[in-house]
């Protein structure tokens, strides 16, 4: 048993997923679902667990030796993202029924528990698998999912956010699918470590001890459009205009949920990618790659923070803090070294754990309220305090205030900044937090700090079994900000692992 | 570019002209439907880049003849690992519990691709990871039970058979929307439809 874990992980979700439709009573569907999120959580901490005790462990499905057959992979970077992916999964859908019971027509509440378990299967499919062409597959699974889940929405606009959604994904899917094809026309392989060890025969070096490639177009080539196509799905900035829709018309827990985990899964897929297979001499050394996208980010975290600043939709201002907050991912993960790479991770974790919380205080002030739009959460902090301090504490871990998790990330990439001598980088990000400061205020100050509008008068706390699981990554947040041994600890040790270097 | 380069790369370039009749479409068109269309024309290109990909000059389709599985079920008698079935025979053959005729398989592969790219000029001529040991066909000392039957290589095919299945369920997930879209706006084109939001949103 313990040794089928690698392909449980995926297929636990996976098959309960048809279940959640051939069970009958809503009820039932919705203990079924939080058992099998549960469940795979429990699978995901065994696995790390594994993964620190042994090292990598592979996997072959079927018993097919690889590169013939598919092989699933696991290492302290993709036990880490399956980890935080089936944690925030498993306690948004413990948030998820009361919010669920007012935001999606009862006849379709099944479907929501099944494409929510699919969406979980293609995240974890992505992060796990050692196949190029199945992270293609599982690439769309989550995707195809996703579209879905955003159409779910009350108003009339989900559809058309998630039809928006669906061109730009599937151009993004298929651009992807382009690179694979073109990398497999090189390298007669898809397996991921086969790829990178056939690359690496490319690699000569010379007299001077710096590399270099030979015959290398459509290895370029492939690594451009794959980059893109990741590009499109995590919403790096000049691609990001379907997120702002998506995140805002998509019911509040699928917003937690894909806020949480889609775009983080997209970036380690870059990650592994740039680092696991193309090598780091080949990805920044023979493209420009490295100076665009940190000029990509750097304009992303700018323009989206600004954007944020002005919104009146408070799942919208979340949402376009979700791509600025992207831009210090891409960042971390283009700086090349050691604490560059850990602030990524840890990033991509933190993060996570603190745009699922806000988006759940998002979806308890809409249970009670009936609006995310700010004018009418004027005053909540009196009918509301728990939510609305849920919404403090978020807010500091946003911006990243000492004792918070967003600090413990913040801080590894200004030092990441700093040691590479990059001052623009680490004054850029100096300010761009200010400018969060700003947005999660201007909240603030609305909840706390106005006349109480009709509808804040008439409402009253959020249940309980809502502001419990938000409150519970509140904790886990602040947690990870005085204890950082499980989440920078392991972070750093996947940032030797993918440089290649031995922990120092 | 001689003629012939241009021709022998015809599959690509018809790859590369649907590619951005579709990507034209996607961007340039107001209609749902019609960005629908050109989603899945795009698609189609990839499918078709994926098969030129596979297809080896002069190869058949990777079956194996009746003559080689038969002397694979001979052998095997032989050897008695108990399997009588010609055709299991071959379907094993990749796999690591028949080393010979692993081995041999390789070499029809390698075979193949050494013949692909004589024909094809797209495959770089420094590059061949792929073919390392190509050159064993090349002398002529490869085994006799490989004849020169030249297979294509069935793998990028089956690759879009999930990829065909992906970009069905893509159009159907899409239509699905289109329909909503048009029950809650009453038009399907993209302009009216942000029109109708500004007015009454």
């Amino acid at each position: 048993m313990i040794e089928h874990l690698p392909i449980l992980q995926v297929v636990v979700p996976m098959i309960a997923a048809p279940v959640c439709l051939m069970l009958v009573n809503r009820r039932l569907i919705y203990l079924f679902s939080l058992a099998v999120c549960w469940l795979s959580f429990a699978i995901s901490v065994a696995l790390l667990g594994q993964v620190l005790d042994q090292g990598m462990i592979r996997y072959e499905i079927g018993n097919w030796p690889p590169p013939y057959g598919i092989e699933y992979v696991v290492d302290p970077l993709n036990a880490f993202v399956a980890l935080f992916v089936t944690g925030i999964a498993a306690v948004v859908m413990t948030y998820a029924p009361k919010s669920v019971a007012v935001e999606i027509p009862e006849a379709k509440q099944h479907y929501f528990y099944a494409l929510f378990l699919v969406c979980l299967t293609g995240l974890l499919g992505i992060a796990l698998t050692g196949d190029l062409f199945n992270i293609f597959v599982f690439l769309e699974i989550s995707s195809l999912s996703t579209y879905a889940l955003i159409s779910l929405g009350n108003s009339r606009r989900a559809p058309l956010a998630a039809l928006q959604y669906l061109i730009m994904g599937t151009i993004g899917g298929t651009f992807f699918l382009i690179g694979v094809g073109l990398l497999y026309q090189m390298t007669g392989t898809l397996n991921l470590l086969d790829v990178s060890m056939r690359l690496r025969e490319l690699a000569l070096v010379d007299e001077e001890g710096v590399y270099y490639f030979q015959q290398t177009r459509t290895l370029r080539v492939a690594l451009a459009f794959m980059t893109v196509g990741l590009a499109i799905k995590m919403a790096v900035f000049p691609v990001h205009n379907w997120l702002p829709n998506a995140y805002t018309y998509a019911p509040n827990v699928v917003t937690s949920f894909l806020a949480a985990t889609a775009s983080k899964v997209a970036v380690y897929a870059l990650i592994r990618l740039i680092y696991t297979v193309f090598t780091v001499q080949f990805a920044y050394d023979l493209l420009p790659m490295r100076f665009e996208l940190i000029v990509l980010s750097l304009i992303g975290i700018f323009a989206a923070s600004l954007a944020a600043i002005y919104q009146t939709n408070v799942k919208r201002l979340l949402a376009y803090s979700s791509v600025a907050q992207l831009g210090y991912m891409i960042l971390g993960v283009n700086m090349i070294n050691p604490s560059g790479l850990t602030g990524a991770i840890v990033h991509m974790f933190n993060h996570a754990i603190i745009k699922g919380a806000l988006f759940m205080v998002v979806g308890c002030f809409a249970y009670r309220l009936g609006s995310v739009q700010l004018d009418d959460w004027r005053g909540a902090g009196r009918r509301l305090p728990w939510t609305s301090f849920a919404w403090v504490l978020g807010g500091l871990g946003l911006i990243g205030v000492p004792l918070t998790a967003g600090f413990v990330s913040k801080w590894i990439l200004l030092m990441a900044f700093v040691s590479n001598e990059n001052w623009i980088l680490a004054g850029a990000m100096l300010i761009s937090s200010l400018l969060a400061v700003v947005y999660i205020w201007k909240v603030v100050e609305v909840v706390y700090f106005s006349e109480p509008s009709p509808k804040v008068l008439e409402s009253k706390e959020a249940p309980w079994s809502m502001l419990v699981p938000t409150y519970v990554l509140i904790t886990v947040m602040i947690f990870f900000g005085c204890h950082t041994t499980y989440s920078a600890g392991i972070a750093r040790r996947a940032a030797f692992m993918l440089l290649g270097v031995p922990v120092e | 570019m001689t003629m012939a380069e241009i021709f022998g790369l015809l599959n690509y370039w018809v790859v590369v002209l649907l590619m951005m009749i579709g990507f034209y479409m996607v961007i340039a068109r107001q209609n749902f439907i019609k960005k629908i269309i050109g989603l899945n024309i795009f698609q189609i290109s990839v499918i078709l880049m994926y098969i030129t990909m596979g297809k080896v000059a002069g190869g058949t389709a990777p079956i194996v003849s009746a003559e080689i599985a038969n002397r694979f079920a001979h052998h095997e008698h032989h050897g008695g690992t108990g399997h009588s079935h010609a055709d299991k025979k071959a379907n094993l053959s990749l796999r690591d519990d028949g080393k010979d005729h692993q081995f041999s398989e390789g070499e029809s592969l390698s075979d193949a691709n050494h013949h692909d790219h004589d024909h094809d000029p797209s495959v770089s001529d420094e590059f061949h990871p792929a073919d390392h040991d190509s050159h064993d066909g090349e002398d002529g000392h490869h085994r006799p039970e490989m004849d020169a039957t030249i297979y294509s290589n069935p793998l990028p095919s089956v690759l879009m058979l999930t990829a065909i299945v992906v970009g069905v369920g893509t159009t159907a997930v899409a239509l699905a929307l289109v329909v909503r879209i048009r029950e809650d706006y009453g038009t399907i084109e993209e302009d009216d439809v942000l029109e109708r939001d500004q007015v009454s949103p």
